[in-house]
């Protein structure tokens, strides 16, 4: 084993290590048949559940550019509620490695610590893209339809970078907290208010005026309704919001939720014990 | 003895005010298996974890080949293996996939760590199951891989933590001989234990730790030489025990109030043996229980830790 290594070299390692742990997070998925066969029909059956449980009831308070169908509301919400479900895994994934030894075992070799936290939130973000296009598979079966291919592509790049961002603050919880148990709690703590409390399944129009204002304001309202306005047009906003300004929002969003949580799992991770 | 490859001094680390080293100094020269002797909680597990870079210590220090643990762990990183109380291998891989994949990460390329890992686990009698999941593998394939993985990375000293805890006796056989084996590929084993035997069969040199102190240190012969080979343990009725440590007195003999009993630590067991029997006959004392066995780790204890201790109970005052 070399022991000086150049800088340049370093960070090459770090890109190779990187490779290497996200190659071992993703076979968990696909060696694990349960794993596979789960995470993917959980999502498949959201959409379905969500689309024919609320359908019926909701239509009437659908803006004109769902064309008075839920499945057009429902899909780009459900893609944005994917990326704050798809990112929980990292926290579970994180806690298993850390029981199982498999965290000691990598904290004790010379790779650059860096490499685990973005082996596995890379791993997680390809596993997520693979759920948001099933999810938009099922979408077309039940007749979901786009506007552009470019915004198409926009839509599904915003919502993996909104998943992307969630995959660190699951990271810092799956590092930050020791037991499982207690990490399930925190795991459904934030994701539920985030994917409830929002405009996921319903305009939030009809919330009381004090959920409103966090309903509206928080990043999973606003990642959906960038990736509606981006897939159907920006009929599709709430009134008074431009497609730009949307954008814009939930890209922020993603950056400051991995400027706070990044530095905060890197913390975390270097003190665990 | 050859220059040290690991130096600990004045190591502290306190767990929430308990303190699970408490200045411990130590320094073990490179090459061959020197072991670490403690119970429940002695302090072991947590040295190894300060040594392999995963703890940080509150005071002192600790270095490997002359790198500092804390200020250069990058450098000690690269010249140890860990093979921690459990084995710490992903299952959804399989054996191969494993330990090329801890080859890479620490510093091979594809093809050496292709390479060494099937030397590795052909001689870890691992290259038939070597393309089966891990999860398909019973313990004691486990632990070669975990000890194939502990290596890939051509180790200077290869830590591993109670590696028959938990083991059934065939298996454990089984782990010293591989581990006998291994001694030539990394250049120093550092091996925690509780069990007396396993250190006596592997190791070379033997600190003997408690309460996070360093007690002592040696061959296991110098152990042996102040503990014995065996070990004797007479019981007598309470009030006759005063009498008893009398009679006995030119053995040594060491009272153990918690078991009520006293211990004598014996090179020659069977012939001793006989001269107690004669001593307490000659005595009129009949003893309550005799036994004579090997010295277990609570001897070891009682013989490095304790006084020799008087009778207080009830007749002596």
């Amino acid at each position: 084993m070399t022991a000086t290594t150049a800088p340049g070299h370093r960070a090459a390692r770090a890109v190779v290590d990187t490779g290497v742990l996200i190659r071992r997070n993703l076979l968990t998925n696909v060696r694990l048949p349960d794993v596979l066969i789960l995470s993917t029909l959980q999502p498949t059956v959201f959409v379905l559940m969500f689309l024919y449980v609320f359908g019926g009831a909701i239509q009437a308070a659908l803006p004109a550019a769902a064309h008075g169908e839920y499945v057009y509301w429902l899909i780009p919400g459900i893609l944005a509620q994917s990326a704050v479900f798809g990112a929980a895994p990292t926290a579970f994934g994180l806690n298993t490695d850390r029981t199982s030894g498999i965290l000691d075992r990598l904290r004790a070799l010379p790779t650059a610590r860096s490499t685990v936290l973005f082996g596995r939130t890379l791993a997680d973000l390809a596993r997520n893209a693979v759920i948001v296009g099933l999810q938009l598979a099922v979408g077309i079966l039940l007749g979901f339809r786009w506007h552009t291919t470019t915004g198409l592509c926009a839509a599904l790049a915003v919502t993996l970078a909104f998943g992307y961002a969630c995959s660190w603050v699951m990271a810092y919880l799956g590092l930050a907290i020791a037991s499982s148990e207690a990490i399930q709690a925190a795991v459904y703590i934030v994701v539920f208010p985030l994917t409830m409390t929002s405009s996921v399944f319903l305009p939030t129009q009809t919330m009381p005026g004090w959920l409103q204002t966090f309903a509206q304001h928080q990043p999973t309202t606003v990642v959906a309704n960038t990736v509606r306005a981006l897939m159907l047009g920006p009929g599709a906003l709430p009134a008074g919001h431009s497609l730009g300004g949307e954008l814009l929002t939930s890209l922020a969003w993603s950056a400051a939720i991995v400027a706070v949580f990044a530095p905060l799992t890197v913390r975390a991770y270097a003190r665990l014990g | 003895m050859n220059d040290p490859i690991i130096e600990v001094q004045q190591a502290v680390k306190h767990f929430g005010g308990v303190p699970a080293l408490d200045g411990l100094t130590l320094s073990i020269p490179a090459g061959g298996i020197y072991g670490l002797l403690g119970r429940n909680g002695a302090g072991k597990t947590t040295l190894i974890r300060i040594l392999a870079t995963l703890l940080r210590l509150d005071a002192g220090r600790a270095s490997i080949a002359g790198h500092d643990v804390t200020t250069d762990a990058r450098a000690v990183r690269q010249r140890i293996g860990l093979a921690g109380q459990f084995t710490a291998v992903d299952g959804h891989l399989t054996g191969r996939e494993n330990v090329v994949q801890f080859g890479r990460l620490s510093g091979l390329s594809h093809r050496a760590a292709k390479a060494r890992t099937d030397d590795l686990l052909a001689r870890l009698g691992l290259n038939v199951a070597a393309d089966r999941l891990v999860r398909t593998y019973s313990g004691g394939m486990r632990r070669r891989v975990d000890l194939a993985a502990s290596l890939i990375g051509r180790p200077r000293v290869l830590f591993l933590d109670e590696p028959t805890t938990g083991i059934d006796p065939a298996s454990r056989r089984e782990v010293w001989q591989l581990i006998r084996e291994l001694t030539a590929e990394a250049t120093t084993v550092l091996l925690t234990t509780q069990y007396l035997d396993e250190a006596d069969h592997l190791a070379d040199h033997l600190a003997v730790i408690d309460h996070g102190r360093l007690i002592t240190e040696g061959t296991p012969t110098d152990l042996k030489d102040r503990i014995g080979t065996a070990v004797i343990d007479v019981q007598v009725s309470t009030h006759q025990c005063a009498t008893a440590l009398a009679a006995l007195e030119t053995l040594a003999p060491r009272y153990d109030h918690g078991r009520d009993r006293m211990s004598i630590a014996v090179r020659d067991g069977p012939e001793t043996l006989q001269d107690v029997l004669r001593r307490l006959a000659a005595a009129e004392i009949t003893p309550t229980d005799v036994a004579l066995h090997r010295p277990t780790l609570d001897d070891v204890f009682l013989a490095l830790t304790r006084q020799a201790d008087r009778c207080t109970a009830g007749t002596m005052p």
